[in-house]
């Protein structure tokens, strides 16, 4: 009887998830693909998951069923007939799975084998996973910049494409440019390791390994913002290293990357240029372009998020998208001391006093 | 018996005589009371572990969870996977073989058993090393899997304790899985030929002859790890010609015949426990022995499935996509094994039986939910996220850790001469079977939202948090259910009443024919075997019409060999030593002189061959 019971709450629990798995909208669903690739991976899964409930039913219901027909009743005591076992049965029940399996294996084998092809006439992007955010790099001739050794477009924490267009992504490990200092002073280093590339409503997982660039192919068929992750541990703030695909229409890209192929612009406010000058010259005790990079200007290290077009709106979020680009208060917070708001961030608190953050505050909110 | 009645010949240091006595534990080479000793320490890492996951759990309860940091996370999902492993599954087992295979084969003891003390007392110190390092500037932060190169460039101490702890365990098991093969090659009992041999004893002997090739693998693999964190060299640094991808290769070459090596022993369990539950035979007894081997056949040839989003191309992905899938086909053949063995029998759903058909309907579960990951392009989307965790959960412990409370369970009576109380052992199997399908259960829903593993806290966009919430009230159902069990143990101690009868289950197997507890020489006579379920057919015979009917008592076979009431006397056994607690200790020593000082190594040196000196050069006993 309990395990009837047992039974129905096990049957409830798994409409529940699957009521649970369908027609959500939550950002990271694997089940609501909005690119040909999640598509495709979903759409392998589904039949095996009817076949593994079918299974699932069988077998568990079996030995439920077993339990209780064959349980023992007190006062009849009896001894079974002594079976041993059966050939015909074994031979049976190793064929069957195997069938079933054989089944499962013809359309996985051919996805893939589909999934790994590279068309040429894609957009080539390369994804660069450092410590604990992600950059996104434009490598085809047409993205490069206007300014400086005409280089590609860089981003970071998000990657914006266009509607309909098939992109290649290069999923590559960066870093160990840096070697900040942490919150008491120790070395903290940027290391290369090993990320994951994901974007679950666009693409599965790809691993990016020190040394081993491997490829993401994926065409977005929905406009909008999605979410991705790191999905392999890649030491402390593994938790927080986030990004955002944007996916635009072809004509709203277009005017995107025109922006970005500009260099940064001069800021007019005075407060905003006390900041530039602050951010070439130093700041507190340390120097902003020992790591990053700002278009038209003599920042251009590598090491750290480029930040050309910091506040343009298409950049969602930054320190692994832990913030919003929007909130200024978070930027200030995080210019004060980032580990305070990041444990363990590259970044080092630089002592900057209140007048430096404000100035700085205000030259980034002014890179459009 | 207060001594083992054996004369002392020469010798540099007296050898120890007390077999009882708190100071008798550290000198035992019983294989009984080293059984005992291991499951003990293994349950209490168990409980240790458990609180590890009670804290990863409460830190999930809501987003942004603030009660442990990133650091602090990151130390304990990797202990709680390295303690639930190496210091509770696969000691836990080691426990169970330690104590039942030399009893079950109807042997003395094993091959060796000063090796198997020192076995014991170098999981026990290595053990003990591995969670120093909470105390010692911060535990292992890499993940049991320890990936390079955030593992070897990591700039905490942390893994460092993980490469030196896992490699003393190893040792530990290395000489254990060794030990416990020749055993079973050569000590069982006359007229015990292998396929006599209690399904039990052959997952025994499957998992042991994995240690022994696995083990050496992850060895090369952790030696690397420690020569590029401690002596700067670049096995795995790209950078300076290394390969982090072979650190994967070697880790899961060895971890996946692992997790056959964490199932495997609760099959066994459970393929003794189910026929003696059912009052039948096991169904197909070659064939779940076949399968079994096979699984461990097959298990060296699957690793690369942990890799599927490494980049190691489509042919790699395509060929370790169908050995996966085929796996599947043995495991499935024991599942159908078992259900044909209770089909038509006699069911007592007592606790062992219990959560035997625990382990068999979670197992399933897992089973499912692995063959899915053998759907490659699905799992570009499942790996690494908490769909993964929910799998292997289900294998390990919907399959293992219930497999091995069924053994408590239905072998307590043989070592403790009393039983557990059973409504307490009932309530214990439905709590934790509710509270691992709560916690469990929804993670794989999580997993297909996309939650990954390994993050310390999530977002409230994310949607996930209604499913953290159960699988949080899930895990602590579990852990009331852990509690149950240690009060079940306790209670029933203290109001231990003698057994009614030495075999209270009915069984079929060779351990039960000697007395609970057994004596320390196990068998006045070694049994002479001849079947399957020997004990069985001792004592049921078939009519003239087929039907099973009880032999009257005392009709034993007269063919039996030995001391027939001798009460143990004149039957060699090995004397106590403590040369193997002397030999282990010098492992510890050599690990934290690696880490901290040179001298230390030194001194482990000499504690480890004034040890083996005085092993080799100890005093036989003889009478």
């Amino acid at each position: 009887m309990r395990r009837r019971v047992l039974w129905t709450i096990a049957l409830a629990a798994l409409t529940l998830g699957l009521a649970a798995c369908s027609g959500s909208d939550l950002p990271q669903d694997t089940f609501d693909p909005a690119a040909d690739t999640a598509q495709k991976q979903k759409d392998i899964l589904i039949p095996v998951l009817w076949v593994a409930a079918a299974v699932f039913i069988v077998v568990e219901g079996g030995i439920v069923l077993i339990a209780i027909k064959y349980r023992h009743r007190r006062g009849h005591d009896r001894i079974p007939a002594q079976i041993h076992g059966n050939t015909r049965l074994e031979i049976g029940w190793t064929i069957a799975p195997a069938v079933v399996l054989a089944f499962v294996m013809v359309p996985t084998i051919s996805l893939i084998w589909e999934l790994a092809e590279r068309p040429p006439d894609a957009m080539h992007v390369s994804a660069k996973g450092y410590q604990w955010w992600w950059g996104f790099e434009y490598t085809d001739p047409e993205m490069a910049v206007t300014y400086g050794s005409n280089g590609p477009i860089v981003t970071a924490n998000v990657m914006v494409v266009p509607l309909g267009r098939t992109v290649d992504i290069s999923v590559e490990a960066a870093g160990g440019l840096i070697s900040g200092l942490g919150p008491d002073g120790e070395p903290n280093p940027d290391f290369a390791v090993i990320h994951s590339l994901w974007a679950p409503r666009l693409f599965g997982k790809q691993d990016a390994v020190p040394g081993k660039p491997a490829h993401i192919v994926f065409t977005p068929n929905e406009t909008g913002t999605f979410w991705g992750q790191c999905a392999e541990f890649c030491g402390l703030q593994h938790g927080i290293m986030k990004f955002r695909i944007v996916v635009m229409e072809p004509a709203a890209f277009e005017a995107w990357a025109e922006n970005q192929r500009q260099p940064a612009v001069a800021p007019t406010d005075p407060l905003a240029k006390t900041g530039l000058d602050l951010f070439l010259n130093g700041a507190g005790n340390g120097s902003c372009v020992a790591c990053h990079a700002v278009g038209g200007t003599d920042a251009t290290s590598p090491a750290g998020p480029d930040l050309t077009h910091f506040a343009d709106p298409s950049r969602e979020c930054f320190a692994g998208c832990n913030f919003a680009n929007t909130d200024v208060e978070a930027l200030k917070a995080w210019l004060r001391d980032p580990n305070a708001v990041k444990l363990g961030a590259k970044m080092p608190n630089y002592q900057l006093s209140e007048e430096e953050v404000e100035a700085l505050t205000a030259y980034l909110m002014s890179l459009t | 018996m207060s001594t083992v009645s054996l004369r002392t010949s020469e010798g540099i240091v007296r050898r120890p005589m007390a077999t009882t006595g708190w100071w008798s534990w550290f000198t035992t080479v019983d294989h009984k009371k080293i059984g005992i000793l291991y499951g003990v320490s293994s349950f209490i890492f168990f409980l240790v572990g458990g609180l590890e996951a009670l804290l990863i759990r409460a830190q999930l309860y809501q987003p942004d969870g603030t009660l442990l940091n990133a650091d602090q996370y990151n130390q304990v999902f990797t202990m709680h996977a390295v303690t639930m492993i190496f210091l509770f599954v696969m000691p836990m087992s080691a426990a169970f073989f330690n104590y039942f295979i030399p009893l079950m084969i109807g042997a003395r003891d094993v091959a060796f058993p000063r090796l198997n003390a020192f076995s014991f007392w170098a999981f026990l110190l290595g053990a003990l090393f591995l969670n120093s390092s909470w105390f010692l500037g911060g535990a292992p932060n890499g993940g049991w899997f320890g990936y390079a190169p955030n593992s070897t460039t990591d700039l905490t101490a942390g893994m460092t304790f993980y490469a030196l702890g896992l490699l003393i365990t190893g040792i530990a098991s290395t000489a254990g899985a060794v030990n416990l093969a020749v055993t079973v090659v050569n000590m069982r009992a006359p007229g015990m030929s292998l396929f006599r041999m209690p399904v039990f004893v052959w997952m025994g002997l499957v998992v042991q002859l994995l240690l022994a090739f696995s083990l050496p693998i992850i060895t090369v693999a952790l030696v690397e790890m420690l020569a590029d964190r401690r002596w700067d060299t670049a096995f795995f640094d790209p950078v300076r010609g290394g390969d982090p991808i072979l650190w994967q290769h070697l880790f899961w070459l060895f971890g996946h015949p692992e997790v056959y090596i964490l199932i495997l022993p609760a099959f066994g369990i459970i393929s003794e426990i189910i026929p003696v539950f059912s009052r039948k035979p096991l169904f197909g007894y070659q064939f779940v022995v076949f399968s079994g081997i096979a699984i461990g056949f097959i298990g060296f040839g699957v690793w690369a499935h942990h890799m599927f989003a490494a980049g190691l191309g489509p042919v790699a992905n395509t060929a370790f996509a169908v050995s996966t899938a085929i796996i599947a086909i043995p495991t499935g053949v024991k599942i159908f094994n078992w259900m044909a063995t209770m089909y038509g029998g006699d069911l007592r759903l007592a606790s062992p039986m219990l959560f035997s058909i625990g382990t068999v309907t979670m197992f399933v579960i897992g089973g499912l939910s692995g063959v899915t990951h053998s759907v490659v392009p699905s799992d570009y989307q499942q790996t690494d996220t908490y769909y993964v965790v929910a799998h292997f959960h289900y294998v390990l412990f919907g399959g293992a850790v219930f497999g091995l409370f069924g053994g408590l369970y239905y072998w307590w009576p043989k070592v403790f001469a009393h039983h557990l109380n059973e409504a307490m052992g009932k309530t214990h199997f439905w709590l934790m079977i509710v509270g691992f399908n709560l916690t469990f259960g929804p993670m794989h829903v999580l997993g297909l939202q996309g939650m990954i593993r390994r993050q310390y806290t999530y977002p409230e966009a994310l949607g996930l948090t209604f499913w953290n919430q159960a699988a949080t009230a899930g895990s602590f159902l579990i852990a009331v259910s852990v509690l149950l069990f240690v009060v079940n143990v306790v209670v029933s101690s203290r109001r231990a009443k003698e057994l009614e009868h030495e075999d209270p289950w009915d069984a079929r197997t060779l351990e039960w024919m000697t007395s609970s507890p057994p004596p320390a020489h196990n068998f006045d006579q070694i049994p002479t075997v001849g079947s399957v379920d020997e004990y069985w057919h001792r004592k049921y015979a078939e009519d003239e019409e087929g039907r099973v009917v009880r032999v009257p008592a005392g009709a034993a076979p007269p063919y039996d060999e030995g001391h027939a009431g001798s009460g143990g006397h004149g039957i060699h056994l090995p004397g106590p030593s403590f040369w193997p607690l002397v030999a282990a200790f010098g492992l510890p020593l050599i690990g934290y002189g690696i880490i901290y000082t040179w001298w230390l190594v030194g001194a482990g040196v000499v504690v480890m061959l004034v040890g083996f000196y005085g092993w080799a050069l100890e005093p036989s006993v003889a009478d």
